[in-house]
């Protein structure tokens, strides 16, 4: 849609921590699809193809994926003080509201109108999440590893995880090394040096 | 409280922190056997209550850490509990993301990002497919549905997607 308008950085590390405040207040169930929609379409401080680069290093390194991406965002464009300044804005507002419904929660959980709210609002969420998966699909379509091969690594690692519930670890320690020895080779084959 | 104690939750937190693959969510069996079972810090019931709370407010996932911290020691325990699981693992994200970025041009730093991005990918679609409810459930999974859909099609605000799930849930429709 308006992936070719020029990319912005934050002017500040105030302004970082806001963005990453406000967009954590708006993630229910899951934080992922807020970040791209505010980072890559309404403040354009990362392309989709950087967003996804980030991720997949946030991914792969133990931490909640959404705290590592804010980290690295933060890190890009301020060093160690916008780094804290992100991850700090992506958990102090959240962690206030938690702590306050915790308190809230035992009297409140039973009540049928609740329950129903939060079950209505988790049904929603999983819908964002599938939804920002086919939005970040499009950067694939240039991957170096070729159309064929990336779907066909994209549905492996889909069915090992969604499928047949193998744990991650696992997951990604075959098939991580397999797609980057894969993607070495096409690059290879590409750009001979 | 004793400080011994919320050296043993800090202590424990910080080991856990680098074994997070995927997550905090992805240790929470470990942290399970250890506070409910073999401690016995929390019943099983404000165990549950800390990742219910978590996942059904803003904010990342994580959040149920603190929770459980702020059962055992109040705002202390919370405080100790987030230190411990996020101080290892920001420092290995901070240190890997410079290492990769100073060397963006080495092709094992492209052929890793190159390989990873369908993974990453699939294992965003995985959760959305694990987090949406059973089949049978097929008014759920159809509010599932059109959420993706209007995500995908539309730039509607995120937030009127979460209400009217709300709205429909309460109405008692899900």
């Amino acid at each position: 849609m308006h992936d070719d308008a020029p990319l912005a950085r934050p002017a500040s590390c105030t302004a970082l921590f806001l963005s990453f405040s406000a967009l954590a207040l708006q993630g229910f169930g899951g934080v992922l699809a807020v970040a791209q929609r505010v980072l890559c379409e309404q403040r354009r401080w990362l392309t989709k193809a950087e967003f996804l680069e980030l991720l997949a290093l946030a991914q792969v390194l133990p931490g909640p994926n959404v705290c590592n991406l804010s980290l690295m965002v933060g890190d890009r464009f301020f060093g160690t003080r916008g780094a804290f300044a992100a991850l700090a804005g992506m958990i102090a507002a959240p962690l206030a509201i938690a702590l306050a419904a915790m308190a809230l929660y035992a009297r409140f959980a039973e009540h049928p109108v609740v329950a129903g709210a939060l079950r209505g609002m988790g049904a929603v969420a999983a819908g964002l999440v599938l939804g920002t998966a086919i939005k970040l699909a499009t950067p694939l379509r240039t991957s170096p590893l070729g159309r064929p091969r990336a779907l066909a690594l994209g549905l492996a690692c889909f069915a090992a995880v969604a499928w047949a519930r193998l744990p991650l670890a696992l997951v990604l320690l075959t098939l991580g090394p397999l797609a980057c020895a894969l993607a070495w080779h096409r690059l290879r084959a590409e750009d001979p040096r | 409280m004793t400080p011994d104690l919320l050296l043993a939750l800090g202590g424990h937190f910080l080991m856990l922190s680098l074994l997070a693959v995927g997550g905090a969510i992805a240790v929470a069996p470990d942290m399970h056997r250890w506070m409910v079972i073999d401690a016995a810090l929390l019943s099983d019931a404000q165990f549950a209550a800390a990742i219910a709370i978590a996942q059904a407010a803003p904010g990342p996932n994580l959040l149920f850490v603190p929770l459980l911290g702020y059962q055992v020691a109040g705002l202390t325990g919370a405080a100790v509990a987030l230190a411990g699981i996020m101080i290892p693992s920001t420092t290995l994200a901070l240190i890997a993301a410079r290492w990769g970025a100073a060397r963006a041009d080495w092709p094992a730093v492209r052929a890793f990002k190159a390989g990873m991005a369908p993974l990453t990918l699939a294992l965003i679609a995985a959760t959305g497919w694990l987090l949406a409810a059973p089949a049978g459930q097929w008014v759920s999974l159809a509010l599932t549905l059109a959420a993706a859909l209007l995500v995908w099609r539309t730039r509607l605000h995120l937030l009127w997607l979460i209400g009217g799930g709300a709205v429909f849930g309460a109405a008692g429709w899900v």
